[in-house]
């Protein structure tokens, strides 16, 4: 093997490896921060190592006891400066886990838990919601701070600095690397799904840019959706999490034109959505449906996803059925963009004037004043109710509002309908 | 991305002979390995080709061949999707099958995003629902 292909190999350990590494040094050291030093020292020495000795057998094995060795040294030199008592109890617990003959046994027992706590101390609420997302794709995704700043479209110092930040916010606050009981349990989760639903959003509607999509972080945020489902298999909203996200990476090819321009639902070629992707997210919801007394959020959204993947044409969407669930949705959680969607399910349904009271009642409220969408809406109700003037300055309006290119493209060119509507 | 693991046949796969309980019970830990991984999409494993058939399709003609075929170690007896990374972790993954002896090929998937939209169908298409809308209900 040449240096570059060990280099690719043992990335391609990490991004297997590295959660499971750092959560299980988690355990024993109690800060994960210091767990992830650890595991990238032993990183570096599979680097040095690797290539003169091949990779081993169980290159995961390997890296856990290169760093569990780490971590026993880390704690005795901790001990030997402080001499508190319950870090000798975790000296202790690190001898036990050394002296497990099997290793490898040994992470297959606890490592699910040991992931779970890493999962809830990432999205932890002591931090920012930019520290939690940076956090998890980190130790829990596996990307390196330039892959995390690239998708995210940041200097790589400014992310860098940011993981430090929360590390550094953990160890302070004291938090315990442990899964929240059962008082704590609900909010904790909820803090974690949606740092996962803002992953797959940043990919899958680029707040920013010139790309209406960025793909690998829809993938990335799939990747631990399914890791959450696998740890968390009774947890209906985990799965209605993740049966949404598939359901909505399924129309991916679908939702981009030739020229990169972003093609909206409706006009979607329904030939393009992955139907592999459509049976994984309906199989998630019927998961989630079963296991929840009262439909969540996430299992909402996901049933109106799955009304759309379920019609073979537009003209099949039962749009009666999917402004109901908005309804049930807006009882749940009440919230003027449900309100707007409500709206347009309520007018594909019954026609414009039927959507057009409500999103007259919210921009009176004006709750989304900035939010590109409303007036984007409105537009369009107006331009099918002929009023076309009215209409071009909504979707003016919506395009001065949007922050991505692609998209004020898109409304621009709405506006520009309405003036050729008004001449003819 | 995408890539597909696929398992090359040997002489027991053709003839039907299903693994033997310790080699079935590894290769559903390995699976349950790649599901936990959250890199799993599907997986199965086929039967072998005597129960399968050829269509050959030639200037327009259709022939079926009935299985079996004899190039054992031409023919796939299973596969698995993943989506992971890189190419470099597909090779990682398929090095971790639990087997003594066994060939797996690791190809990548075409993501539909590879094609081009077609946007002469897209735009037929637009044509029809027009259509339809006009169309008194």
């Amino acid at each position: 093997m040449t240096p570059s292909d060990t280099h690719r190999t043992v990335d391609a350990v990490w991004r297997i490896e590295s959660a499971r590494l750092i959560a299980g040094l988690a355990r024993i050291v109690r800060d994960v921060g210091v767990a992830e030093e650890l595991a990238q020292d032993a990183l570096v020495t599979a680097l040095e190592k690797w290539p003169e000795s091949g990779i081993p057998d169980n290159p995961g094995a390997w890296l856990m006891a290169t760093a569990k060795n780490a971590a026993i040294d880390h704690l005795r030199r901790n001990t030997r400066l402080t001499r508190k008592h319950e870090e000798l109890g975790h000296e202790l617990e690190a001898q036990q886990a050394m002296a497990t003959p099997d290793l490898d046994a040994a992470l297959d027992d606890d490592v699910g838990d040991d992931l779970l706590r890493l999962v809830f101390t990432s999205c932890h609420p002591v931090l920012s919601s930019e520290a939690r997302v940076a956090l998890t794709l980190r130790l829990l995704g596996g990307l390196t701070t330039d892959e995390i700043a690239r998708a995210f479209l940041v200097p790589e110092p400014t992310v860098a600095q940011r993981i430090v930040r929360a590390k550094r916010t953990l160890a302070d606050a004291q938090v315990p690397f442990e899964v929240p009981r059962q008082a704590e349990r609900a909010g904790r989760l909820a803090s974690v799904l949606e740092v996962i639903y803002l992953i797959f959003n940043e990919g899958y509607t680029a707040t920013a840019g010139d790309d209406w999509m960025r793909p690998g972080l829809c993938e990335d945020a799939l990747r631990l959706g399914r890791i959450l489902a696998g740890l968390m298999p009774d947890e209906p909203e985990v799965h209605g999490l993740a049966a949404l996200m598939e359901i909505q990476a399924s129309r991916s090819a679908a939702r981009v034109g030739p020229s990169g321009q972003p093609i909206l639902l409706l006009e979607q070629n329904r030939a393009r959505w992955d139907q592999l992707l459509i049976r994984r997210g309906l199989t998630a919801l019927a998961r989630a449906e079963q296991l929840a007394s009262r439909r969540g959020t996430y299992t909402l959204q996901a049933a109106i996803a799955a009304c759309h993947a379920r019609a073979r044409t537009p003209e099949a969407t039962d749009w009666a059925g999917i402004a109901v669930i908005y309804a049930e949705l807006a009882q749940l959680n009440p919230s003027p963009v449900v309100e707007l969607n409500r709206a347009v399910a309520l007018a594909m349904a019954f026609g414009p004037s039927a959507g057009l009271a409500i999103v007259d009642a919210l921009t009176a409220e004006g709750s989304l004043a900035a939010y590109h969408l409303l007036p984007s809406v409105r537009g369009d109700f107006l331009f099918k109710l002929g009023r076309f003037d009215e209409a071009r300055a909504d979707f003016e309006k919506a395009a001065s509002l949007t922050r991505n290119v692609r998209e004020r493209d898109l409304l621009l060119e709405r506006a520009a309908a309405c003036v050729r509507a008004t001449r003819s | 991305m995408r890539f597909m693991m696929i398992v090359r046949a040997n002489h027991d796969s053709e003839a039907g002979i299903l693994p033997d309980e310790t080699a079935l019970a590894a290769m559903n830990k390995y699976n349950e390995e790649l599901f936990k991984a959250g890199v799993l999409l599907a997986g199965e494993g086929l039967h072998p080709s005597s129960k399968g058939a050829r269509v050959k399709l030639s200037r327009g003609k259709r022939t079926v061949i009935d299985g079996p075929f004899s190039e054992t170690k031409e023919l796939v007896a299973g596969f698995w999707l993943i989506q992971v990374k890189s190419r470099a972790e597909a090779i990682e993954w398929a090095s971790r099958v639990p087997a003594e002896d066994m060939e797996i090929e690791i190809r990548q998937v075409h993501e539909a995003s590879d094609f081009p939209a077609d946007s002469e169908a897209i735009r037929k298409e637009g044509e029809l629902r027009e259509q339809l809308e006009r169309r008194p209900s």
